[in-house]
């Protein structure tokens, strides 16, 4: 509230001023979640309740900024709000600036609604937790730092909020932390993240020195003067970062164990927010991308699409609801890069929209079925659920068919947009490993929804299964409801997400004439086709003999891909053992030897000189006066030599 | 009757030097302290003597201060070296080198 005053006393004259209300949108979870964590004892269950209202009035706060900016003109651009000069060092300045722009306004309301469904989730989904204070806690801390990362005017600020969110990331995973798996699946995920993190501060050292800002506008409009060499450095080192965040090849590994969290905790980090900041970066900094010359962003459109194809297969091997929609994830965050990679920012950020509404709807809905089943994630232990869970098996059906691609669900129209990106960019090789990947999504997708939802009713024995209690249903429904329409955000020629957000990301390619239809209709037939193999393989009588009889095909294949290609092997044995040995090596053998040898080293010549100068104390009164007399004779023979007479 | 300044200092010479030389052979504290209020005076003569020959009271006044400090460290010294020779039945400086070792 302060912050809103200050910066309306400030005098920020701007003619859209939709960012003065970015302070109070971030202060209101920022300010719950430290109460939450001082006195949370105390609130007890009230806490749920308190931080869904925290960021109930973000969203509601968020909704009044966004509707400032609807109303401008095609080419105003929004100014950011200056709270405080943050770092001055000579001419480097650096501000807590925020800015609520077309492209910020819209991951605003995805971060804040998601969001604040979540919380509201929670509240049933923890009800019987111990720490149930702490975890809203964390909850609208991570929520308050997403926003400083969405909302930041210069990237030492977006920073902060990167980071932010991947303490809370950590936090939250590790929050069951007696479980040794859930402490080891946080630590991994930070350190992996940490490595992505370095590559992002080097880039940002690189734009310091070779721009001398940090303010996002500034290295945008000045990318251009840096040169191709210097700006695709630059780019790519800020991609490494995007890579850890938003777990693309090589540094996915942590995603997969992320899913020791709680199942909130998945779906609103590791599916809808924290996970898609990688990809709000690389669009918010996409002129810099540009001005590489096409070389930084053929290597996101590359890392995009591999990552894409490779999470999709090893889904397909995964018996465990959560790992499958962690590698759905990884491998969705991978189409939004292939969107980056051939200069589709809009629709990229379009994807990652609707990708929020069916994956944060499918988490939720998979930790229902958990909830029901007491916590059982095997797929194989269960089956026809929809019959006892009627809302939360109607609720994953619509983001099933959203995902797969079906029209008119949203992830039909987001996914057919990428496609059709990446063919009007004549990147026929990325479409092609699209359309594979969108095959296997579909495939995989169907084969959960089909295990899980659909045949014979099925349980764990001795569980009494319950549908989703009032708090879970409530969060369900408007995400069931959101990704069946969110398609209508971009829809053709309507409401156009896309030429909302051209102010900011520039303008999308979209090929013309019949051929959009063509490839509507081929990625129609990709998804129906990926959806009838999965009933195939698993819907039909004669199912299991099919499975084996496929899988018998490529033995290997399987094998390698249930074990996840052996990655976290090749990592173990590739880079973290000879980590290992060279830390042992530093402790055991350097530290020992040479620092703890320079020490003692130096204690012992003096101790050996003491020894022997200790001869000159003779205790006797003359040979002190002697010396002393000696000692004056001496400088007064200097004074004379030196100075004369 | 006056004499030249160069006599004053040679006397204050001689006695500085039969000072140090006094205080580096005897043995006996006291007489150790003796010499070394023989060098004081004999700086005290140089002082008076500068003075004198500046017509100035620089020197005078400086005069005063080191009788006024000797007379502090003789206070001082003599009771140090009186509870010495009432311990140790002794004024013998080489008898005393605890400080070695």
């Amino acid at each position: 509230m302060i912050d809103v005053v200050l910066a309306a006393e400030g005098g920020v004259e701007a003619a859209v001023d939709s960012s003065n209300l970015a302070p109070l949108i971030i202060a209101v979870p920022l300010l719950m979640s430290l109460l939450l964590l001082v006195a949370g004892r105390r609130i007890g269950k009230l806490a749920g309740p308190l931080a869904s209202a925290a960021v109930g009035t973000s969203f509601v706060v968020s909704f009044l900024a966004f509707f400032r900016l609807i109303g401008i003109d095609h080419g105003a651009h929004p100014e950011p709000v200056h709270l405080y000069d943050w770092i001055t060092v000579g001419d480097f300045r650096i501000g807590a600036d925020f800015l609520i722009d077309q492209l910020s306004g819209v991951m605003l309301l995805v971060v804040t609604g998601v969001g604040a469904l979540i919380h509201v989730y929670s509240i049933g989904y923890m009800r019987d937790d111990p720490l149930y204070p702490r975890f809203f806690g964390y909850l609208n801390l991570f929520v308050a730092f997403m926003l400083v990362l969405v909302l930041a005017e210069n990237l030492l600020l977006l920073f902060v909020g990167w980071e932010g969110v991947g303490l809370c990331s950590y936090l939250l995973i590790g929050f069951w932390f007696e479980k040794r798996s859930a402490a080891n699946a946080a630590k991994k995920a930070f350190i992996v993240n940490r490595i992505g993190d370095f590559s992002f501060l080097l880039g940002l050292f690189l734009l310091v020195g070779s721009l001398g800002t940090l303010s996002i506008e500034g290295i945008n409009s000045e990318s251009g003067a840096m040169g191709a060499g210097l700006a695709t450095i630059a780019a790519l080192l800020l991609f490494g970062g995007a890579a850890g965040k938003s777990a693309q090849i090589p540094l996915y590994v942590w995603l997969p164990d992320a899913m020791e969290g709680p199942t909130p905790v998945s779906a609103l980090i590791h599916a809808a927010t924290m996970v898609t900041a990688g990809v709000y970066m690389v669009a918010r900094m996409s002129p810099l991308f540009e001005a590489s010359g096409g070389a930084a962003l053929m290597v996101v459109g590359i890392i995009g699409a591999a990552t894409a194809l490779w999470a999709a297969v090893m889904a397909c091997f995964e018996y465990d609801i959560k790992k499958v929609l962690a590698y759905s994830t990884i491998s969705q965050l991978g189409y939004m890069f292939l969107a980056l990679g051939v200069g589709a920012y809009s629709v990229g950020i379009f994807h990652l929209v609707t990708h929020a509404f069916f994956k944060a709807l499918m988490f939720l809905g998979a930790g229902a079925v958990m909830h029901a089943l007491l916590g059982e994630t095997d797929m194989r232990r269960m089956s026809g659920l929809r019959k006892v869970m009627p809302i939360t098996g109607t609720t994953f059906l619509l983001g099933w068919l959203a995902i797969s691609g079906i029209i008119p669900f949203s992830g039909f129209f987001s996914k057919d947009a990428i496609l059709a990106s990446a063919w009007a960019d004549h990147n026929y090789a990325l479409w092609g490993v699209g359309v594979a990947t969108a095959l296997l999504t579909a495939f995989y997708m169907s084969r959960m929804y089909f295990r899980v939802f659909e045949g014979p009713v099925r349980v764990p024995e001795g569980v009494h299964v319950h549908d989703a209690p009032p708090t879970m249903a409530a969060a369900l429904i408007p995400l069931g409801i959101l990704s069946v329409v969110g398609g209508l955000l971009n829809l053709p020629g309507v409401l156009t997400l896309e030429h909302f957000l051209e102010p900011v990301v520039g303008e999308a390619h979209v090929p013309e004439g019949l051929t959009p239809w063509i490839l509507g209709g081929i990625a129609l037939v990709v998804a129906a086709s990926g959806i009838l193999l999965a009933r195939s393989l698993y819907m039909t009588r004669a199912a299991s003999v099919r499975r084996r009889k496929a899988q018998a095909k490529a033995p290997a294949l399987v094998n390698a891909a249930r074990h996840k290609f052996y990655v976290d092997e090749i990592y173990g044995r590739g880079l973290v053992l000879p980590g290992k040995s060279f830390s042992a090596y530093l402790a055991d053998v350097f530290d020992v030897r040479y620092i703890d040898g320079a020490i003692m080293g130096t204690g012992r010549v003096i101790a050996r000189a003491g020894e022997n100068l200790r001869g000159l104390q003779t205790g006797y009164v003359r040979n002190y006066a002697a010396l002393i007399l000696f000692g004056v004779v001496v400088v007064l023979a200097l004074l004379l030599v030196r100075v004369g007479f | 009757m006056s004499v030249a300044p160069g006599f004053y200092l040679v006397l204050a010479g001689l006695m500085f030097t039969i000072g140090v030389v006094g205080v580096l052979v005897r043995r006996n504290a006291i007489v150790i302290f003796m010499f070394i209020e023989l060098m004081l005076n004999a700086v005290n003569l140089m002082f008076v003597t500068f003075a004198r020959q500046h017509g100035t009271v620089d020197g005078q006044v400086l005069v005063f201060f080191v009788l006024v400090v000797a007379a502090a460290e003789v206070v001082v010294g003599l009771a140090i070296i009186s509870l010495i020779f009432r311990h140790r039945e002794s004024a013998n400086v080489d008898a005393m080198h605890l400080l070695r070792r």
